[in-house]
């Protein structure tokens, strides 16, 4: 095992959990804080792909931007999705079983609907700086990798401020603890759920832009990430974001290093070792209480 | 009705589907019907965890598989009559389903789901990379043409998988109205009250995921011997997961009727499609049903016809 080489993967794997953050962060708000297990998540990740793609391919814009650019329509998905639990589900009880089959629902629905559109191929974007590689010495920051970490710590770190500093932010992370408080405070729990289910799936649908510019995406990538984010979110802690950027970034060392030196083929195997190896020993994750 | 007198009634009845069946002459409908009472068995396991205890494994793809490739493991290092591959792949499945359970059932119910889920992708990822069973390949796997007795080896396996359905059938029913059933009811309704007036409930709920897992296992030990070629991403494919949950959900969970029922209806429907649509509308037509059922029928076809029945009375 060589020393440079181990570096570089430590680097790559740091890069690539910033970018677990970013695809996590949702399910940390719906699954941490709302306990709605939303397994569709990554299906949405992917959506935001493809709509990254079809927007960068049609019109040229960078893909970033292109996400950014969509948040608005998939907030409004998110809202209406939230709303349909709630009547369906939540009010009568009943979200164990049916919730969970409503979600797995969508997953497959998301799936197909993208290959009767889109079809089964590989697609990618264009952007000017994928390609790219800033190098210093022996260390190689690939810019693929680079610009999707920071943009996704960039919006963990919006996020984070807006959950602690604004009041509708505290409301999110309130609903979690105690409804009757927060309708003492003029606050409606169902819409604050509301508002922050929506906001869990605009940051998957950004996360699916920051996606299609690290690798090339084909509609069933979304199950590879169902394994990565509740592992994650689990690792570090239901409900903590801390925890689940730290989460993040140890599952992005660990892959990284089994991809560098036992080929990339086990690399999916690995999200699932942590993820019973912590439901085994600390179920409550690194931040948890 | 004794466990008995319903595993009589229905071997009589499936003795008469056979009879049915060989009288059409024709191996299409001995395709078909297999495909049709695989997804019986498979969602009859389903159901034992999913709608007794209320746990959902989304994982049956995995458990499958594990019978699927038990078969070509075995078949390729010491082949053996296809009901003795059966027991092999129920016993592995049950093991995987009991270690599975064991992991995870002392959680929170998601936990579970989502373990199960992740399994699918792992399991996926160790047979890509074994290369005794085929890797991403494939392997092939050569049925005999003929046997004795039943003669035609299609027929046989269809026998076969009619007599599983028979088992997981009378199984299902023997739980429900054992004590053994009340337990797992308990666990669905409330599981922290049943907890605390001395159900065993982890017990219980481990005895319900190595069931199901063992028989979702022993629906897949002979299709490679149907399919003769088996490949990793037909096995882990969409189909068998939404449609081993799909078909409980929209048949109604409470009892064996529902997964039998829902099998046969959405079975056939895909029967059909697969051979005037596309594959892909079909997975697409049992999402959108899932989806409608547990909005608008949570308690399945069955429950709305039994509302019906006591509107009239």
């Amino acid at each position: 095992m060589s020393g440079e080489l181990l570096l570089n993967a430590v680097i790559a794997g740091i890069l690539l959990g910033g970018f677990y953050a970013a695809v996590t962060v949702g399910i940390s708000i719906s699954f941490g804080i709302l306990d709605i297990v939303n397994i569709a998540h990554p299906a949405f990740v992917i959506v935001g792909s493809y709509v990254t793609y079809y927007v960068n391919a049609q019109f040229g814009i960078d893909p970033i931007l292109a996400g950014i650019l969509v948040l608005p329509l998939f907030y409004g998905l998110g809202a209406g999705i939230y709303q349909v639990y709630y009547v369906s589900f939540e009010r009568r009880g009943k979200e164990a079983l049916s919730g969970l089959a409503f979600f797995f629902g969508i997953l497959f629905i998301a799936e197909v609907l993208l290959i009767l559109a889109f079809g089964v191929d590989y697609r990618d974007v264009r952007a000017s700086y994928i390609g790219q590689s800033l190098n210093f010495g022996i260390f190689h920051f690939p810019l693929r990798m680079l610009v999707p970490c920071l943009a996704s710590l960039a919006m963990f770190a919006f996020l984070l401020i807006f959950l602690t500093r604004t009041f509708i932010g505290r409301a999110i992370m309130a609903v979690a603890q105690d409804q009757l408080a927060l309708r003492l405070m003029a606050a409606d729990p169902v819409k604050i759920k509301r508002i922050a289910f929506a906001i869990s799936i605009a940051t998957a649908a950004l996360a699916g832009s920051f996606l299609i510019i690290i690798q090339p995406v084909e509609p069933s990538v979304g199950r590879e990430y169902i394994g990565r984010v509740f592992a994650i979110c689990v690792l570090g802690g239901l409900g903590s974001l801390t925890g689940t950027l730290i989460g993040a970034i140890l599952l992005g060392i660990v892959e990284s290093i089994t991809a560098t030196f036992y080929g990339p083929s086990w690399a999916p195997a690995v999200a699932f070792g942590l993820l019973l190896l912590t439901l085994a020993l600390r179920p409550a994750g690194i931040m948890g209480r | 009705m004794k466990w008995w007198t319903f595993l009589i009634t229905a071997t009589i009845v499936a003795a008469a589907v056979f009879a049915g069946i060989r009288a059409l002459n024709n191996d299409y409908y001995f395709f078909a019907g297999y495909t049709v009472l695989q997804f019986v068995v498979l969602a009859t396991a389903w159901n034992i965890l999913g709608g007794y205890t209320g746990y959902v494994n989304f994982g049956s793809a995995a458990f499958f598989a594990v019978g699927v490739y038990t078969t070509v493991f075995l078949h390729k290092t010491y082949p053996l009559p296809v009901p003795l591959q059966i027991v092999a792949a129920g016993i592995v499945s049950g093991l995987v389903g009991l270690g599975m359970g064991y992991l995870t059932l002392r959680l929170r119910g998601a936990f579970f789901a989502i373990a199960t889920l992740a399994l699918a992708v792992v399991l996926q990822t160790i047979i890509v990379n074994w290369s005794y069973v085929g890797g991403a390949r494939g392997a092939y796997v050569l049925r005999p043409a003929t046997i004795e007795i039943v003669g035609n080896y299609i027929h046989y396996l269809f026998l076969v998988m009619l007599g599983l359905a028979v088992i997981a059938l009378t199984t299902a029913r023997a739980i429900e109205k054992s004590s053994l059933g009340y337990g797992f009811a308990t666990i669905r309704d409330d599981e922290l009250a049943a907890e605390a007036s001395g159900v065993p409930t982890l017990k219980l709920k481990l005895i319900a995921t190595t069931l199901s897992g063992a028989f979702m296992g022993m629906a897949g030990a002979p299709f490679p011997y149907i399919q003769a070629y088996v490949q990793p991403n037909a096995v882990f494919g969409l189909e068998y997961a939404v449609n081993s949950i799909a078909m409980p959900i929209i048949g109604g969970t409470a009892s064996w009727i529902g997964p039998l029922v829902g099998a046969i209806l959405l079975g056939t429907l895909q029967q059909v499609a697969t051979v005037t649509i596309s594959s892909a509308v079909n997975v697409l037509i049992v999402g959108l049903l899932l989806v409608a059922f547990v909005i608008v029928a949570p308690n399945g076809i069955v429950g709305v016809v039994q509302k019906a029945w006591r509107r009239k009375l």
